[in-house]
């Protein structure tokens, strides 16, 4: 600990890494042996998802409108207002529904996640765990994790949804459309190569989400205020990442889908 | 023949009663420059409650936390049932855990569950009991125990410091561990619930056998609860002996804790 102190910042940060592959293994490990905590993974889900519908509804609702609003002035410059609602659909589902989404649930769910397993380890919870012979990894981490990569995906379809739909409202405040008209030039302007890498990328955002959480979480110091530490981290890492994971989704599906 | 098999039973009994379940030699702990733990030695008979005093901050968390393997020594040997902990692999130590039962200073109930699901906790997840029955008849025996029966689907956050307390008493001792480690099971409770749950460690140690190491800053329970008494003091134990011993010890240090009982 004496030597911790005159370490190097990269190499500290370089241990920061090897202590996350660590963790990561842990969690895989995990993940195949023992048996699987369903009752606590289906609580988690409904924590997770179930308790963040409205905030990324809302969410959703807004930048859908949002974003129509502030579309329509430059398509209609162009003579291109029947392609708002192609333009929204392909922007929302491809890039900005998926990112907001993710962002709004590392700010909800992983700083909750954080705080949640940092509490316990300052409290001796985690500890109490371990020496009772259960496995924390497995009852709390392997759950959490699992639960953030099942529900962020389907938070964000639903945020898709909605965030549409409010298009639609904001489409109708000036010029009018009726719904089946527009559902149908939605539908139409999107195909599974804007569908599918979105979805697969949620799934990534949604494991970066709970396992920045988790590893905060688990990792935070013994006093009081590092709870709040793990939280804040959480939070600032776990966005990070997604922002990391979208410029390499982004590559990716380029090269496979858009050339 | 029976007159054989009779003596060589015999024999096994006193052979198991003086058999040393925990053997601490030497043992150092430091977490950076501070040195907590310096020399500890220590042997825990099966069958017997060892009383650990000492100040506040002189390393008697620390000397259990080792036991369980969740700190490692930085030197020194520590074995529990003959076999080195700092040695042990995942599964090993796993096995030694789901023996050893370790009441925390803070109590560490799950604050996300009911003290019954607190109780339940150990009984399925590690000892992997399924009957839902028997779960249950052990939940309510432990909860009786400590008295707490009426707080069995309250959460930990509904619960006063010392029903907390007990709470984490009642989830060490339900999976009926062979060693007992408890880190002050007394303090913060009033007197008159401090002496039953000393009569209970008491109760614990005759019925089932176990050993039992108490850190405990409350002299009335190390009277009723222990067999030997040791005082710990920078690193190290200053002084062994029975309670009654110690307490007609004319050394200072030791007579310092002895001051207030008559
Ligand atoms: N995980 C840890 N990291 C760093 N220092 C620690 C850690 N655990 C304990 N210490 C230090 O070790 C010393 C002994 O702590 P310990 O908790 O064993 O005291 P104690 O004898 O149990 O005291 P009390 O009677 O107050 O509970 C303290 O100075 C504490 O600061
Ligand atoms: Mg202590």
């Amino acid at each position: 600990m004496a030597e911790e102190i005159v370490l190097p910042g990269w190499k500290k940060w370089l241990e920061g890494i090897g202590d996350q592959v660590g963790f990561f293994f842990r969690f895989f490990r995990n993940v195949f042996t023992g048996g699987f905590e369903w009752s606590e993974f289906v609580r988690q889900c409904y924590e997770i998802g179930y308790r963040s519908i409205m905030l990324v509804g809302i969410t959703s609702f807004i930048m859908g409108i949002v974003l129509i609003l502030q579309l329509r002035p430059t398509l209609v410059a162009f003579g291109a207002a029947s392609m708002l609602p192609k333009t929204l659909s392909v922007s929302f589902v491809r890039e900005i529904g998926p990112v907001i989404i993710a962002i709004i649930c590392a700010g909800k769910i992983a700083s909750s996640i954080g705080a949640e397993l940092g509490s316990m380890k300052v409290t001796e919870q985690l500890d109490a765990m371990e020496v009772s012979g259960a496995n924390p990894v497995q009852y709390l981490v392997v759950t959490r994790i699992i639960a953030t990569t099942v529900m962020v995906p389907l938070l964000s379809v639903l945020g898709d949804a909605i965030g549409l739909f409010g298009g639609f409202l904001a489409l109708n405040i000036r010029d009018s459309m009726s719904f089946n008209l527009y559902f149908t030039k939605v539908i139409g302007s999107l195909d599974f190569t804007d569908f599918l890498p979105a979805l697969v990328k949620t799934i990534f955002f949604g494991f970066a989400i709970g396992f920045v959480g988790c590893y905060k979480g688990f990792n935070s110091n013994k006093g009081t205020e590092s709870v709040g530490i793990a939280a804040n981290s959480a939070v600032v890492t776990a966005s990070l990442w997604i922002f990391v994971i979208d410029a390499i989704a982004v590559q990716i599906t380029s090269l496979l889908f858009y050339n | 023949m029976d007159q054989v098999k009779e003596d060589k039973e015999q024999k096994n009994a006193s052979k198991k009663k003086d058999e040393i379940v925990i053997s601490i030699n030497g043992l150092k702990k430091s977490f950076g420059t501070k040195d907590v733990l310096k020399d500890i030695t220590l042997d825990l008979k099966r069958g017997e409650n060892v009383v650990i005093l000492g100040r506040s901050g002189t390393g008697k968390s620390v000397t259990i936390q080792c036991i369980v393997g969740l700190l490692k020594p930085d030197g020194g040997s520590l074995t529990v049932f003959g076999e080195e902990v700092a040695e042990m692999g995942e599964k090993e130590l796993k096995e030694l855990r789901m023996k050893v039962g370790f009441l925390f200073q803070s109590g560490a109930l799950y604050d996300s569950m009911t003290v019954r699901e607190n109780l339940e906790f150990p009984l399925t997840r590690v000892l992997k009991i399924t009957d839902q029955a028997e779960i249950d008849k052990r939940v309510e025996e432990g909860l009786d125990a400590v008295g707490l029966l009426d707080a069995i689907d309250k959460l930990p956050s509904d619960l006063s410091g010392g029903m907390r307390k007990r709470a984490g008493l009642a989830r060490t001792i339900v999976i009926n561990p062979e060693i007992i480690l408890y880190d002050e099971p007394t303090t913060g409770l009033d007197p008159i619930t401090s002496r039953e749950i000393s009569e209970l460690i008491l109760k614990i140690q005759k019925q089932n056998q176990t050993s039992s190491i108490i850190i405990t800053h409350d002299m009335e329970c190390a009277r009723i609860a222990s067999d030997r008494v040791l005082i710990m003091d920078d690193g190290k134990y200053i002084a062994e002996g029975s309670f009654e011993e110690l307490h007609k010890s004319k050394n200072k240090a030791v007579a310092a804790y002895f001051t207030d009982i008559l």
